[in-house]
């Protein structure tokens, strides 16, 4: 599936690799883990009232719709959160946490 | 009243405004929810992004560097504060969080320039990924180098609907469509206003032109009918001025009608509210130097009233000055004369914004029942229909105990102006008689792992 958003710029950045639903995602240093995220796919979560997948709206921290979870059940707002090397993400629901 | 000056919001008001103090001779606290100062129109880009200030910022290049430098030479001189939410106000402090601590800060004076979000007018659809507001589109070509989509609609009112749309265009995307549902008329009618600042107007006719010249379609005095998509957004359905339906395919849309104020704190640090009837929205009242009604807290930018950026600059050290002057610093009268002198023909600018691009607050009326008007919970306009019908609430923080509408995570920022309006309409009252969502701490989910500082 190709990604929402298309980089136009700003390209020569050191890569970064992350793990999105245990799958390896290649971005760049710099990136949102929103754009991280949604230039390889094209959602964040699923809305937990069922109505489909959301990806985020506002971009500037307001609208909250951006929420991914990590792996070990934390909570990252995507469009303000630096990727980091090595982050392991989640956009299907919240992980439940080990026992 | 004890502690420093707290100046909540690192964008043209709020650096203005630490910049007067530090001036004065203080070491005011600046508060900033991201990582770096600018705010939204002269955000910047993260480290390690090379484009120069001209590819960001255009006709605002210029500014845009004087206020990153004068931010830059500020930051050894205030108690810069960034990635810290203040997330309540009470009892002359602010409850901030940072890394996950949170803590109270005294004030002896508050200057909130809390800036504004896109004024969003929900429609079927509206949640699919792919649909941003036009803000956020804004916002990830100038911070991110990206594109919401290779081939958009940008659908909406405002100036922002043609500046985003240009900017697209000339970062190489196909756009699509730019659809705005405010008669081209109202703008004729507008010109006396907007004349304030004629400069303005011609470059909006700029915009206009170069995307007429590349071909884009621009059909104005529309109404939104649906964003249709699986599980991304796939084409905008929409009515023209005549009354014929279109379909225009795209792989994003990008919304917003105007912005709206960001006034929680205000409203936290318990200022009074007044209805605005050009801007159809309750916003705190302040006088023309930013005094709220509440000794010690002062209002500047767009938080208080949507004037732009230039405005918001010279706002902030309007409100410095009247801060500094009540805490009992000398300062030149002639300095404040000048600054409310400069700030008029913005106001009256602003008043024509409000003529030539109006809120459609007709679209709520005609929002079909299923349709979601709070993103947060997916609730929608029938619910809250109801809750102001059978249910029976005459207000919207009634309306939001029945239905939840504006009680989830964005706390009302995004869908507040638009529920209001669907219960009003509902109710058959004028739009002031539903009141306005009060304000709740936290305005901005906290991580639960929050403790407490000793």
């Amino acid at each position: 599936m190709t990604g929402l958003l298309h980089r136009v710029g700003e390209t020569q950045r050191r890569a970064v690799r992350i793990r999105v639903d245990g799958a390896e995602v290649s971005a760049l240093e710099g990136d949102t883990l929103l754009v991280a995220l949604l230039t390889s796919g094209a959602r964040l979560r699923e809305s937990e009232f069922g109505d489909g997948p959301r990806a985020g709206f506002c971009l500037m921290g307001a609208c909250q719709d951006c929420w991914v979870w990590t792996e070990d059940g934390g909570r990252l707002r995507a469009c303000s959160t630096p990727v980091a090397e090595g982050m392991r993400v989640v956009t299907r629901g919240a992980p439940w946490p080990a026992p | 009243m004890a502690g420093p000056v707290i100046v909540v919001g690192a964008g043209p008001a709020g650096i203005r405004a630490a910049e007067r103090l530090v001036e004065a001779g203080l070491r005011p606290v600046l508060i900033e929810e991201s990582a770096r100062d600018g705010g939204q129109i002269y955000r910047r880009q993260p480290e390690g992004f090379t484009r120069p200030h001209e590819a960001l910022y255009g006709s605002e290049a210029a500014k845009a560097r004087a206020l990153h430098a004068a931010a830059e030479a500020l930051r050894p001189r205030v108690d810069w504060r960034p990635e810290t939410l203040v997330w309540a106000a009470r009892d002359n402090a602010l409850l901030v969080n940072a890394a996950g601590r949170s803590e109270s800060l005294p004030y002896a004076a508050l200057i909130l320039a809390t800036g504004a979000t896109d004024r969003v007018m929900p429609l079927p659809g509206w949640t699919l990924p792919g649909v941003t507001t036009l803000g956020g589109a804004q916002i990830a070509l100038k911070a991110q180098a990206c594109t919401i989509g290779a081939r958009p609609v940008f659908l909406g009112t405002g100036p922002l609907l043609y500046l985003v749309a240009w900017q697209y265009l000339k970062a190489g995307a196909a756009v699509q469509a730019v659809l705005d549902t405010s008669p081209f008329m109202k703008r004729v009618e507008a010109l006396p206003w907007m004349l304030a600042r004629p400069g303005l107007v011609v470059r909006g006719w700029t915009y206009t032109r170069d995307l007429q010249k590349a071909g884009v379609r621009i059909a104005t005095g529309i109404m939104p009918v649906a964003i249709e998509g699986d599980d991304r957004a796939a084409a905008v359905r929409w009515r023209d001025a005549t009354g014929q339906d279109h379909r225009t395919e795209c792989d994003a849309v990008g919304i917003g009608y105007g912005l709206r104020s960001e006034t929680q704190l205000a409203d936290l640090a318990r200022c009074a509210f007044a209805f605005d009837a050009g801007a159809r929205q309750w916003l705190p009242v302040a006088d023309e130097d930013g005094r709220a009604g509440v000794p010690g807290v002062y209002l500047a930018g767009d938080g208080a009233q949507v004037r732009g950026a230039d405005a918001a600059e010279l706002a902030g050290r309007l409100a410095a000055c009247a801060a500094l002057r009540d805490l009992g610093t000398a300062v030149d009268e002639i300095e404040m004369v000048t600054l409310r002198r400069r700030l008029a023909p913005m106001t009256r600018f602003r008043r024509g914004l409000e003529r030539a691009f109006p809120w459609p607050a007709n679209l709520a009326a005609a929002l079909p029942d299923e349709a979601l008007v709070c993103r947060c919970e997916a609730i929608t306009a029938g619910t809250l229909r109801r809750a102001g019908g059978e249910y029976g609430a005459p207000e919207v923080n009634r309306a939001k105990a029945f239905s939840r509408t504006g009680m989830g995570r964005c706390q009302g920022r995004m869908c507040g102006l638009a529920a209001a309006e669907v219960l009003a309409a509902a109710r058959g009252e004028p739009i002031e008689a539903v009141g306005r969502l009060r304000g709740a701490a936290p305005v901005k989910p906290l991580p639960v792992a929050t403790e407490a500082a000793p």
